[in-house]
């Protein structure tokens, strides 16, 4: 078993070396064949995992030893349970059919076997890092993966947008690692070692301790070590406010949104709170600092997502707001329901962002869904897989983003810390946001009239098996995904994986009340969110269908709030000037007067100016007149005479 | 005493030699023949340094591979050289450097190759001796000696503005090192007549003469290194020196100072170095932060890189003022990596220049549609030099700011604010280089690399990844000294 569990992440890696080094040599044939066959592996080996940890085999142990340094040793190594199998799973399945995907949407590109080389290499640095058992390896998988996002977002490197996004994603994630990389150092402080198990363990004994950071103001070591890897997860699950990379990071193709942001890497914030719950249900602070961030980021990016004219965008921003309902699932101690929702998310959202592919493969790489309209006849396939994906991301009874939110919303309801109040208003509220602009894409995508001009209606086509096979398989478990939240959230599946305070359960009053998924559902009918999500979809069918006049209408009569909402808060305009430009204006002034006027200027030169002016004074004694040297030297003789003398 | 073959001589001399061969291959008729002499006999040089690792005793902190002869006997100077875990890695790394920059000079230098590829050589030997020096006077001797050929270098192949450089690096350096000859001097008549490193390691010392020996070393150190505010020799020095004098000078010499720290500055003067110790932390955060902020605005490469490698520095001389295993290993590991990560990062500058003559940024810009295979490997630099996990360049800053914790928060707050500011340099440079379309004829006219490069490159990133990926057995070696060391300074001298 231990070498299966080697193979899983070592097998992407191979793919990634062959097809990075040797593309060229192989072509690209080749090289989409052998990163495809080894993630394949991948994918297998981890099912075969997932198995043998559903009989209750779960793995704690060490690969290799990193470093020894003082009296620490640091590992390599897996920690293999409910928990990091299901994401392998997941992440294992959603690559192996972007994968597939990228043969049909990057045919023809220059960088062909590159991008299999990254995706591969993204499968990699994914698996090592939900596979970790400790802080360090975490660490690992957490940069490698920003490294890859960087990679390919940049992926078309002459564009201007692309380079400068990648730019971005890559230093706001670094400012999310820094929290991060602080956190991990209180953890070594105080614990003495990285590794999960052994943290877990300590925790009580550390409870009381406090810290004074700021001189007068002394925290629990617990809440400070908990707020700073919950900044970590803030850069890379891209949460208010540093979220801005992620609208942008859509520069990249289409395959890695829907791989890495929207399926696999942004959830590695979700994934790491949970992992770290025996740490985060010590810390009622953290949690409610959680659960706030979460609220506003589900809210208010949902509501960006209502105007926005991409179709790559709307599901960015979606992304965003369902990354915000986990990250409040977690802050209500819900951990296995946001573990659920990444899940089912991973697999509508894939959905969702490889269909957004295929309508733009089709419309010729346009975007702007102003420009698309009445696809629905010519791409039937992508259609009714986005609109089973649409029903799941609105939350529609029966489908499976139905229960992870449902789930979620209703333990938030029955949590009882600071703050819980205001999240539970932002996730209500947004299930009819989510219900608008999820239909608003479909409507103005697939229905209504076609806005495209004459050359691009006349090459619409459905897109290749290649393309449209990943959707059918992916909307499979779109659909299904949510009827196991039975035994995976209410059950005891992640028992040990995941732990929760009984006075923070409300997963476990919530699940007294679970009957099955029927039940659910049934109950669901006389449930504010399922009239909510209803409400969305008529308001955006009424709109985007029937009175498409109104949209206008409504954007003019609310100007300044659309201009708000169409420039995202601009947020992305005060920190291009707070920090872009108050670094560069520092940087500035620390360089043209601290080191050339202040250092080199005043000193170095100064010092050099000094002696060279005291030499010029000095040089005019050295006459080289043998009457001015005699003179002196009668004087000399004089003094030293007169001395002696006495 | 049974006859032990004297290895360390070997490592200090044969270069040297060599060196001194190379320079009798006259003018540049017999360039080719200077090259290959140089490259022969750099590698000679790793090849007999080898030996050192793996006949190295990591149970042990005392001296190895010790010979010990008399030299000037009225004033007790010894021929005394050995190393322990802390000098043998950077003698390895030395050796290890050498034959790059003659590989790198290979094509490029073209005037007076004899004298080029020679003052490399003779330079590896003397760095190697002040490595190994256990006398202070033989230490003094290679000290001062190993600026007479970065001198040169910068001074004859440098660019248009090198005598200025040079004579900025060279007085510096030398100010900062006549304060070190007079706490030698005083350290001489205190121990009653020896030049013994280690006797003065043992040697006890009141705290105001303990505080006056830190700063006369200090200062020699700390021009070395260079710590902030004494840096700014750096910046001039590598603009206008050649590719391989940019390598040495980052890889090599800078390590010179950090090296000082260890054997001189914490050893002997351990409660002085206590007493201080926030002082230099400050110091090292300064150069931590400020510095990654100067790097930030310049808009010449080569520039860029020398602040980084003053940022870089910066955690060298924080992880030795923690005082724990930590930060003093870290540290080391940072030199070690820095010297690869750095010389790397020169030499694919270098590459560009080589062909554009211009190490602006702003003459460049898409230089990955012509050059993928170099964007790649500069990919990989820039990234290490960001400190990504899984390179050379994390290992040590991870190490430091784990040390700094413990010590202080605010310190570590401090110094991990490069993983924003390394970040943010490093790859917005990158951005403006290597990214984007093409961006004049100039670089549309530009070849990927050749042979030659692609192997030095190599080289440098498998050693890069390697360490990063398994930086185990670096740190193994370092152990017992670290340990010992952190014991003695421990232990007040008082």
């Amino acid at each position: 078993m231990q070498k299966l569990y080697l193979l899983v992440p070592l097998a992407p890696l191979l793919g990634s070396l062959i097809a990075g080094l040797f593309g060229r040599l192989i072509g690209p044939a080749w090289s989409h064949r052998v990163t495809i066959s080894l993630v394949f592996v991948s994918l297998l080996a981890s099912i075969v995992i997932f198995l043998d940890v559903l009989e209750g085999n779960n793995y704690n142990g060490s690969v290799y030893t990193w470093l020894i340094t003082g009296d620490t040793s640091f590992e390599i190594g897996f920690l293999i349970d409910q928990l990091s199998a299901t994401m392998m799973v997941v992440v294992s399945l959603v690559s192996l059919m972007v994968h597939i995907y990228t043969i049909g949407y990057m045919h023809g590109d220059p960088g062909y076997q590159r991008f299999f080389s990254y995706i591969s290499l993204f499968t990699f640095s994914m698996m090592m890092l939900v596979m970790s058992n400790n802080f360090l390896q975490l660490f690992f998988g957490w940069e490698a993966v920003g490294l890859v996002s960087y990679l390919l977002i940049g992926f078309w490197y002459t564009r201007p947008t692309a380079i400068y996004a990648n730019l971005k994603a890559f230093l706001v994630n670094r400012v999310g690692d820094f929290g991060f990389l602080l956190g991990i150092g209180l953890v070594l402080m105080y614990f003495g070692t990285l590794d999960y198990a052994s943290v877990f363990a300590q925790v009580p004994g550390v409870v009381e301790e406090k810290i004074e950071i700021i001189p007068g103001a002394s925290w629990l070591v617990i809440t400070l070590i908990c707020v700073l890897l919950f900044i970590g997860a803030m850069g890379k699950s891209a949460q208010f406010p540093l979220h801005v990379w992620l609208p942008d990071s859509m520069e990249g193709p289409t395959p890695i949104s829907a791989l890495i942001h929207a399926a696999t890497m942004v959830t590695a914030g979700i994934f790491m709170v949970a992992r770290m719950s025996p740490l985060f249900e010590f810390s009622d602070t953290a949690l409610s600092i959680i659960l706030v961030i979460g609220g506003i980021t589900t809210l208010f990016m949902a509501l960006v997502a209502v105007v926005q004219n991409d179709i790559k965008r709307v599901v960015a921003y979606s992304t965003l707001s369902q990354l915000g309902y986990m990250t409040v699932a977690l802050g209500a101690s819900a951990y296995s329901a946001a573990i659920f929702h990444l899940m089912t998310h991973a697999f509508f959202k894939a959905v969702l962002f490889l269909g957004a592919g295929s309508v733009i493969i089709a419309m010729h790489h346009e975007q702007n869904m102003q420009k698309m309209g009445g696809l629905k006849q010519y791409m039937p396939i992508t259609y009714w897989t986005m609109f089973i994906a649409a029903l799941a991301s609105a939350g529609v009874p029966g489908f499976s983003g139905f229960f992870s939110k449902d789930a979620i919303i209703e333990a938030v309801h029955l949590a009882n810390i600071p703050g819980v109040g205001f999240a539970y208003f932002c996730v209500l509220v947004t299930v009819f946001v989510t219900a608008l602009y999820t239909f608003r894409l479909i409507f103005m995508t697939f229905h209504g009239q076609t806005r495209m001009d004459k050359h691009t209606k006349e090459h619409l086509h459905e897109s290749p098996w290649v393309v449209t096979l990943p959707l059918i398989i992916l909307a499979i478990p779109t659909v299904a995904a949510g009827w196991f939240i039975g035994p995976i959230v209410f059950g005891d599946y992640f028992n040990s994986a995941i732990q929760v305070f009984p006075q923070h359960d409300a997963i476990e009053k919530l699940g007294a009340e679970f009957t099955g998924i029927g039940g659910m559902m049934v109950h669901a009918l006389v449930t504010a969110p399922f009239w909510l999500s209803m409400a969305g979809i008529f308001t955006a069918w009424y709109l985007y269908c029937v009175r498409t006049d109104l949209p206008a209408k409504i954007k003019s009569s609310v100007t300044p709030l659309y201009n708000i909402l169409d420039r995202k808060y601009y947020i992305d305009e005060i920190y291009s000037w707070l920090f872009a430009g108050g670094t560069r204006t520092l940087g500035t002034v620390l360089w043209k007067i601290g080191d050339v006027k202040i250092i080199d200027g005043f000193f170095v030169n100064g010092a050099a100016r000094i002696v060279g002016l005291t030499a010029s004074i000095v040089r005019r004694y050295q006459t080289g007149y043998i009457y001015h040297y005699a003179f002196t030297m009668i004087v000399g003789i004089f003094v030293i005479l007169t001395l002696w003398l006495y | 005493m049974s006859f032990e073959f004297p290895l360390l001589s070997l490592i200090i001399w044969l270069p040297i030699l060599f060196g001194i061969a190379v320079f009798a291959t006259g003018n540049d008729h017999n360039a080719q023949l200077s090259r290959w002499i140089a490259l022969i006999g750099s590698i000679l040089g790793f090849l007999v340094a080898i030996p050192l690792y793996s006949g190295f005793d990591i149970a042990t902190g005392t001296m190895q591979f010790v010979e010990n002869h008399v030299w000037i006997e009225r004033f007790n100077v010894n021929y005394h050289v050995g190393v322990d875990g802390i000098s043998m890695p950077l003698i390895l790394l030395n050796c290890f450097i050498t034959p790059l920059v003659v590989i790198a000079g290979w094509e490029v230098i073209k005037e007076r190759v004899s004298q080029y590829m020679g003052a490399f050589l003779v330079m590896s030997g003397i760095v190697n001796g002040v490595f190994a020096s256990l006398d202070a006077i033989l230490f003094y001797v290679f000290w001062e000696a190993s600026l007479i050929p970065m001198f040169l270098i910068i001074g004859i192949w440098g660019g248009p503005n090198r005598v200025y450089a040079a004579i900025k690096f060279f007085l510096y350096t030398l100010l900062g090192s006549l304060l070190m000859l007079i706490a030698l001097i005083y350290l001489y008549l205190a121990s009653e007549g020896s030049f013994s490193i280690e006797d003065y390691h043992k040697l006890a010392i009141p705290m105001t003469p303990q505080i006056l020996i830190f700063v006369a070393f200090l200062l020699a150190f700390a021009v070395k290194v260079p710590m902030w505010p004494v840096h700014t020799w750096l910046p001039d020095a590598h603009v206008e020196a050649p590719t391989g004098g940019s390598v040495v000078l980052a890889a090599i010499l800078l390590k010179l100072g950090g090296y000082g720290f260890l054997r001189f500055s914490l050893p002997i003067a351990p409660d002085a170095s206590q007493y201080l110790s926030t002082m230099m932390i400050v110091l090292s955060l300064i150069a931590v932060v400020y510095i990654g902020l100067i790097a930030l605005m310049q808009t010449d490469m080569k520039k860029l890189i020398a602040y980084s490698s003053v940022a870089h520095m910066g955690f060298v001389t924080l992880g030795f003022f923690l005082f724990n295993a930590y930060g003093i290993e870290g540290a080391m590991v940072q030199m070690i990596s820095h010297g690869f990560i750095s010389g790397a990062m020169f030499l694919c500058v270098g590459v560009l220049y080589d062909r554009l003559h211009s190490r602006q940024i702003a003459d460049y810009g898409g230089v990955v549609n012509k050059m993928p295979v170099f964007a790649a490997f500069f990919m990989l630099f820039a990234m290490a030099n960001a400190g990504l996990p899984g390179t050379s360049g994390f290992v040590g800053e991870f190490m430091v700011i784990m040390s700094a914790v413990q010590v202080n928060f605010w310190y570590a707050f401090l110094a991990a604010t490069t993983l924003i500011f390394g970040a943010a340099y490093t790859l917005w440079m990158y951005k403006r280089v290597i990214f984007g379309a093409v961006a004049s004829s100039a670089v549309e006219s530009l070849e990927d690399i050749s042979k030659r490069e692609f192997v030095l490159l190599s080289i440098l990133a498998i050693s890069v990844l390697w360490i990063g990926v398994h930086p185990f057995p670096v740190t193994e070696v370092m152990h017992t000294t670290v340990n010992q060391l952190l014991t003695h300074i421990s232990s007040s001298k008082l």
